[in-house]
């Protein structure tokens, strides 16, 4: 604008089933930066989206719980390049809805290119972690495995827009499951457009899909689905959390429960210090395996083994 | 059957068991009455015969019991691990010793077969304290960071289908790692936890680490809903597991459950028939199929139908159903009339809804709680057989035609904890096995249990491991 | 080839076939099959069936002596335990045979004439069965010419184990025809056909070929008689009659010798072949040091009291 030239707005789109509808209802809400300034319209996602994406969700299950760990690595590396090329764009829309300096929304983006790159690393590393075979006393061979346990609707952090999004999603999918992500409420843009680097990453369509509108509006269909395996209630607070604990009780989700904060007062007053300390989650902590085992099954099968025959020997 | 060759009776003797006429709650390291004075009967469900009179546990009970719990825990906690091993040690060893006496009375109280309690529950009982014994010490290298911290008090709630084993499952992981709990076993089956209570004091454990409180459902509620209990373990049915899940929903108590079942067994046309048909038969009539990962469910490829159906059939026309004391009794009693009449019921839908029905001809005994071993042919997805868990000794009969359909009829259930694969072709059991969503995958053999193999469903059947390094998890802070 | 029963005529047509139709036989789990015989192990005989099987099996043994140093002597001795197996008890059954080398099978018919006594010779150059088939056929000639009412033959292991079933066929459809009505029992040597899938083969090819009894072992390698083998063997005989009708009788050999493994075996034949095996037409202990734990174990029974060695015959 300072040249004089009309800058082109974006249009800013669900990502469901790996294209980029509108809301089937037909409704956005105002997005602004934290100062209050208009920043763009976002989709106001309906129940209907919420079904849409659950839908192509479980369509994508079966081919990516199905692909090798190593290629779901290739994929998740190629999400760390492919951002790594629109820094500045993410930068920027950081920046904005968290009102970080520009720096401050820098470090966050390379720490969020990061994640991807240190879970790409694990997709093939944590079935030896937490997999193995089991010494039974008996003639058996016991193996356990882990698998992903399906799709897995997750509420991302009301906060951290970009890194704690990238935080939640990329372990749920590295392990094999399906997302569909609830962007931050208020701050839905960066979300909005990493659908635009997952479509251009390999990742198949309906893997990940990103909705944005009222966190509860459409968590709630969510966590009551009985096609939806678990859910991530990171972005919720506590009453919400509750609320759709109950919901997601009704076909066993797996739930994993928002942290709360006061539970480790040692751990926020160190990280009150660092830019990321909201949600009650330290995203810029090292993540552990935590959110890659929360949505994973242990399958343990028994195969016997035997004698190889009967021995026979020579007169 | 008539046979030329009868077997005698070959009771187990009944005098290594002495059941006192009543008994009290277990709290603080004392055996205590009610605090409302209620107490209940517990019967064999082979006779009806009254074995003993057991304290009612009521709210007020459960609080006191917590408060032990709590108290014990602090000490208990900062034990080293390796002296909480010893005790654990202790308990396998006096278990192993004690382990006829056991086997009698959960047979009396349960109405499984002497041969079952004696050759797979208490031995895995045993195994299974031995197993976690050997963890307490060791938690650092296992996986969950170093010094992992148990989560306090854990209230643990057991089904009547292994009271003893279940109470294994539940006590040794939460001792190993530090936790003290409140158990609750179930009403129709209280006397193994109590007889473990005496075990407790014999191994000199510390008071209040573990908690026995016999009741019924209500005492069980009241426990998940203590604010001072920080998980609960519950194994059950999937309708009182989500009514748990509610409970629980918004406090940062930890949960596992392992709830019903309704088990493929899946029998492909090159199949070992005659183990699998073993197999069909351990798999559902193991406990009178009162098991939550029974393979109710035969999925048999219709190629080798009528062949698997008659050999299975001959195989249960020599089934020996009776006394559950005798040494040769493959079928015991059902364990209540409640669940008789649950079996009943449904078996009476199969009919109703056209599937056609067999029972193995044999005699059942004019009292106790009895049925016939029985199978439904005949049986689609579409039938509420092959849709509820039975439990029951109640197997139906489907068939499949290729791999891919096997597969798909199989994970076609809100349930999700065990299968079972025939087949000679090891490719198509890696196959299969990778396909389907269970959480125990018998290949060629069915209903195998060990403390190192990790337990547990997917979808409604519950959540959380129980067993082998898994099953560490769920009592530790991570 | 008149004795293939006619429902399986096309098997034993070629070599190919024959080959064919062994190997298309379902296979045999190791663990279970073992896990199956160890469970009905577990079976607890007490008292009037204890008594009734301590009496079957006695008149189920074909009391054996196959030494090199076996003289008239030696026979004639152990034709006299057969027919009074407890001078102090005239109600001990007598046993169903008296199974002798070729050489000493006419010794053995001198001394049981008119005891109902059979005499079983084993013959085709036994135990190992490496002659030519003229040897061995000369060998079951000599045997039937003096009087032996059973045949035990040796099936050819190398052939076997080459895959040339077709020529272990046709040997025993050869040795068959030589016995005239003596009754053929058929030797696998199981402890050298090591797998439980040729067991099962083997069984299946000896009944085609015309066994009147299929037989585990000579009792001269390591691995004779076990519960797992014979419950295999049983299984075979039993499916063989079912499909065709005709009823064939199995005898475990070797390494049976207390009262407590001959009625777990008595339990294996009751509960999956059935009563109808419950004979000593149809089934046979191969055995010599059990007949006098049986007779302990008899006299105990009926006298109440543990009895000793003193009070039974040596052989």
């Amino acid at each position: 604008m300072s040249d004089g030239r009309l800058s082109v707005f974006k249009t800013y789109k669900l990502y469901v089933g790996g294209k980029f509808p509108r809301s089937e209802s037909g409704r956005v809400y105002e997005v602004s930066d934290s100062k209050g300034r208009w920043l763009a319209n976002a989709p106001q996602s309906s129940r209907k989206d919420a079904r849409d994406a659950v839908v192509a969700a479980r369509k994508a299950f079966g081919g990516w719980s199905g692909a090798t760990a190593y290629n779901r690595g290739q994929i998740l590396y190629r999400v760390a390049e492919m951002l790594e090329g629109r820094r500045e764009q993410f930068v920027r829309e950081v920046a904005d809805a968290e009102g970080l300096s520009k720096s401050k929304a820098a470090a966050v983006v390379d720490a969020a290119v990061d994640r991807w790159v240190w879970y790409a690393g694990w997709t093939d590393k944590i079935g030896q972690v937490v997999g193995g075979a089991n010494p039974v006393a008996g003639p058996f061979f016991n193996l356990s495995t882990p698998e992903p346990t399906g799709v897995v609707a997750v509420l991302a952090p009301q906060k951290s827009s970009f890194l704690g999004l990238v935080s939640v999603i990329a372990p749920v999918i590295a392990t094999g499951n399906t997302a569909v992500v609830i962007a931050s409420a208020d701050a839905p843009l960066p979300a909005l457009s990493l659908g635009e680097v997952l479509a251009t990453s390999d990742l198949p369509g309906g893997v990940v899909n990103i909705l944005s509108g009222k966190t509860a509006e459409i968590a709630a269909p969510l966590a009551s689905h009985q096609d939806v395996n678990g859910i991530d209630l990171t972005g919720a607070d506590a009453e919400l959390a509750k609320e759709l604990e109950i919901a997601a009780a009704d076909n066993l989700k797996r739930v994993s429960r928002p942290s709360v904060s006061h539970h480790h007062p040692e751990k926020e007053a160190h990280s009150a210090t660092r830019p990321q300390a909201v949600d009650g989650d330290d995203w810029s902590a090292d993540p552990g395996t935590r959110r890659l085992t929360a949505f994973l099954e242990t399958k343990t099968v028994w195969h016997p083994t035997g004698a190889l025959g009967a021995s026979g020997s020579s007169y | 059957m008539a046979s030329a060759f009868d077997y005698a009776p070959a009771p187990e003797s009944r005098s290594v068991v002495d059941i006192a006429p009543s008994y009290g709650l277990f709290i603080d390291g004392e055996f205590t009455e009610a605090a409302e004075g209620k107490v209940f009967k517990t019967v064999s469900p082979s006779t009806e015969e009254v074995l003993s009179e057991v304290a009612q546990a009521g709210a007020e009970d459960v609080d006191r019991a917590v408060k032990a719990a709590r108290r014990a825990f602090e000490k208990w906690s900062a034990l080293p691990g390796s002296e909480r091993a010893k005790y654990l040690f202790r308990i396998a060893r006096i278990i192993q010793e004690r382990s006829r006496e056991l086997a009698v009375l959960e047979t009396l109280d349960n109405g499984k077969p002497i041969k079952e309690t004696r050759d797979a529950d208490l031995p895995l009982v045993a195994a299974h304290f031995f197993y976690y014994a050997g963890w307490a010490d060791k938690l650092d290298h296992a996986g969950y960071g170093a010094n992992p911290r148990p989560l306090g008090v854990a209230g643990q709630i057991i089904p009547w289908n292994f009271p003893l084993l279940m109470l294994a499952w539940k006590i040794a992981p939460a001792l190993a790692t530090g936790n003290t709990v409140v158990l609750k076993p179930a009403e129709t089956t209280p006397l193994s936890a109590l007889f473990f209570a005496d075990i407790c004091r014999q191994a000199g454990l510390p008071k209040g680490v573990v908690n026995i409180l016999t009741g019924y459902g209500d005492a069980g509620s009241a426990l998940v809903e203590h604010p001072d209990v920080n998980k609960v373990a519950f194994t059950g049915s999937t309708a009182v597991g989500k009514a748990i899940a509610r409970q629980i929903a918004g406090t940062d108590k930890k949960a596992t459950l392992e709830l019903g079942g309704k088990g493929a067994n899946i029998v492909f046309d090159d199949a070992p028939v005659d183990q699998a048909v073993e197999g069909i038969v351990t798999g559902i009539f193991f406990n009178q199929g009162q098991v939550c990962c029974a393979g109710s469910r035969l999925l048999v490829q219709e190629s080798v139908h009528d062949e698997v159906l008659h050999a299975l059939k001959r195989r249960l026309s020599t089934l020996r159903l009776g006394d559950p004391l005798d040494k040769n009794t493959d079928i015991g009693a059902i364990n209540s009339a409640e669940q008789l009449a649950r079996i009943s019921a449904l078996v009476e839908t199969g009919e109703a809804e056209g599937a056609e029905r067999w029972s193995a001809p044999c005699e059942l005994p004019s009292s106790g709680y009895w049925f016939a071993p029985t199978l439904f042919t005949g049986v689609t997805q579409a039938h509420t057989v092959a849709r509820d868990e039975i439990f029951g000794p109640v197997l139906s009969v489907l068939t499949f035609r290729t791999p891919d359909e096997a597969v798909a009829k199989a994970n076609n259930s809100q349930y999700g904890l065990s299968a079972g694969i025939w087949t000679e072709k090891g490719s198509r059991i890696l196959a299969v096995a990778n396909k389907l969503r269970a959480g125990v995958i018998w290949a060629n053999t069915f209903n195998k249990f060990d403390p190192t193999s990790p337990f547990g469903g997917y979808k409604e059947s519950g959540f959380g491991r129980e067993g082998g390094r898994h099953g560490l998890e769920a009592y530790l802070d991570v | 080839m008149p004795t293939t029963a006619p429902a399986f005529a096309d098997a034993t047509a070629s070599d190919s076939a024959l080959r064919r139709f062994l190997h298309g036989l379902p296979g045999v789990d190791t663990v279970g099959l073992e896990a199956r015989a160890a469970s009905l192990g577990t079976r607890s005989i007490k008292t009037t069936a204890k008594a009734y099987a301590i009496d079957l099996a006695i008149s189920m043994i074909d009391l054996t002596t196959l030494e090199g140093a076996d003289t008239p002597g030696k026979v004639r001795a152990l034709a006299a335990k057969a027919v009074n197996p407890d001078p102090t008890d005239r109600t001990t059954p007598r046993t169903a045979a008296v199974c002798v080398y070729p050489d000493m099978a006419a010794t053995a018919v001198a001394a049981l004439a008119g005891s109902g006594v059979k005499v079983a010779s084993v013959a085709t150059a036994f135990p190992a069965g490496r002659a030519a088939l003229d040897v061995k056929l000369a060998d079951v000639r000599d045997a039937v010419a003096a009087g032996a009412d059973e045949i035990d033959m040796v099936i050819d292991r190398g052939a076997f184990l080459s895959g040339r079933y077709l020529k272990v066929y046709e040997e025993i459809v050869a040795v068959k025809a030589e016995c005239g009505s003596a009754r053929l029992k058929v030797i696998f040597e199981t402890g050298e056909l090591s797998t439980y899938d040729n067991i099962r083969r083997a069984s299946w090819l000896g009944m085609l070929a015309g066994a009147d009894f299929i037989k585990t072992s000579t009792g001269k390698v390591g691995t004779n008689a076990t519960p797992a083998n014979t419950l295999l063997m049983l299984e075979a005989v039993r499916d063989f009659r079912e499909q065709t009708g005709v009823q064939i009788g199995v005898k475990p050999a070797g390494g049976i010798r207390t009262t407590k493994d001959a009625i777990k075996f008595l339990v294996l034949v009751n509960e999956t072949a059935g009563e109808d095996w419950l004979d000593n037409h149809w089934f046979r202990f191969g055995a010599s040091s059990l007949l006098n734990d049986l007779l302990m174990q008899r006299q105990k029974l009926s006298t109440g009291r543990y009895s000793g060695p003193d009070y039974v015959t040596v052989d």
